[in-house]
């Protein structure tokens, strides 16, 4: 896959490697949301946790058909998500972050991720992308959706019981080195930022930092200091647990090439 | 809705429009494509070719392959040759398009339709639309979940005849 983007200018290439983030961070989070399914504390969440994964993906396939139509190279959604190795992936770690079998877990890593999930795409509606920007539109009205929901959840798991409270402020603590990632600028980011297709990411930080900080406060839950974050994913440096998501998700389009539904 | 009237249209239009009128969103039968304002162009090219253009409600709405395979179905059972079926994400789907009819099936079908004209769309937080039961017209629900059995509803329950009922959300 490599070989055939050398034939992309390096705006386009910068582009390309923009999609792959946006749509990786889509596909990976809706993948470990899909881990939920017949698994949630309740019913009801259940079907939250799939309805939140299907509009992941939803997004996840607008953007890789676009990004597969950026690179050229004849790669369709499918492709870019059952063809591609570990290193290829360009999600942040913070997605990536296993269950542990613990709702805690799960709730405080879409929390974080939707509280700037929804000033991404909010910025993005700005895109001067035209493309981006109808993409945006669409998904920001469903990631206030699902930031409405984490948040809710944060409140009611953090000013809940003891018990509730405590793995809450735990998996927050655990999770935490993972958000700086979120912020980090580098070449391809600096590149959209001056082209006006994404925001700079530190851009971001203000309105998430507010967000987080109203949210804990309600929720009784402390805001962990600011320490060593761990970074990498999106230059295709990944934990052990990328590689066990794309053995399963992978499987059969590598196993049998071109099946179809 | 930027739709025009059906009386604006020539008559090869006009009995177009009416054909698509046939197809329904498979996962809520009570409403056509029209009522729920994911119908948003059909028109005949120069060489009869028929384009039809859909919006869908949420990015990974399952629905959607669905419903252009319909659309093909219908319109090849009305005698139109090739037809192609163009899915665009612009401007953005909102509950705001769906019809006044269209809200009325929905409420005889039991989902309560969306809070018009809400503000409450970008709202973060304390933004719970008041809704009424759709079985007995009583104000007095609450929200058991905020999603439901597709990604367009919630699940509600109402108070007086404490009966659950499905919500369209509003986006």
């Amino acid at each position: 896959m490599t070989a055939d983007t050398e034939k992309m200018t390096p705006e386009q290439q910068a582009l390309f490697d923009y999609l792959l983030r946006l749509g990786d961070n889509a596909v990976v989070l809706s993948h470990r949301l899909g881990e939920w399914c017949g698994h949630a504390p309740v019913l009801e969440e259940d079907i939250a946790l799939i309805n939140v994964a299907l509009d992941l993906l939803g997004q996840a396939r607008s953007i890789m058909t676009y990004a597969g139509e950026v690179e050229g190279a004849g790669h369709d959604e499918d492709a870019l998500v059952y063809r591609r190795d570990g290193f290829d992936y360009r999600n942040v770690l913070l997605v990536e972050q296993p269950n542990e079998e613990n709702f805690a877990v799960a709730i405080v890593r879409q929390f974080l991720f939707d509280a700037w999930h929804y000033e991404l795409q909010t910025a993005l509606l700005q895109s001067s992308d035209a493309r981006l920007a109808a993409i945006a539109a669409k998904s920001v009205k469903e990631v206030t959706y699902h930031l409405r929901h984490s948040s809710e959840w944060m409140v009611r798991l953090g000013d809940g019981t003891s018990e509730s409270h405590g793995r809450v402020q735990e998996a927050l603590d655990d999770l935490w080195r993972f958000s700086g990632e979120l912020f980090e600028a580098d070449a391809v980011e600096e590149r959209m930022a001056a082209a006006g297709i994404g925001p700079h990411p530190q851009s971001l930080y203000a309105a998430w930092s507010e967000t987080v900080d109203r949210v804990l406060a309600e929720a009784t839950l402390s805001r962990p200091e600011d320490g060593w974050m761990q970074s990498g994913g999106r230059n295709g440096r990944h934990g052990e647990h990328l590689g066990f998501i794309l053995a399963e998700m992978q499987f059969l389009q590598r196993a049998y090439p071109d099946a179809r539904w | 809705m930027p739709l025009q009237t059906l009386e604006d249209f020539p008559p090869e239009l006009d009995k177009l429009w009416q054909t698509l009128e046939a197809v329904v969103d498979p996962e809520i039968p009570v409403l056509t494509i029209a009522d729920l304002g994911l119908l948003r162009d059909a028109e005949i090219g120069a060489d009869e070719t028929v384009t039809v253009t859909i919006t869908p409600t949420y990015s990974g709405c399952p629905a959607m392959n669905m419903i252009e395979q319909e659309i093909k179905r219908v319109l090849g059972e009305a005698g139109y040759g090739a037809v192609e079926v163009k899915t665009v994400l612009h401007p953005a789907w909102t509950t705001d398009w769906l019809s006044e009819s269209g809200r009325e099936k929905l409420r005889a079908y039991g989902i309560a339709p969306p809070a018009k004209g809400s503000t409450s769309k970008r709202a973060l937080f304390g933004a719970e639309p008041e809704v009424t039961c759709p079985h007995c017209g009583s104000k007095e629900t609450e929200q058991v979940s905020a999603f439901g059995s597709t990604a367009c509803k919630a699940l509600w329950r109402c108070r007086s005849c404490l009966e659950p009922f499905d919500y369209f959300k509003c986006i």
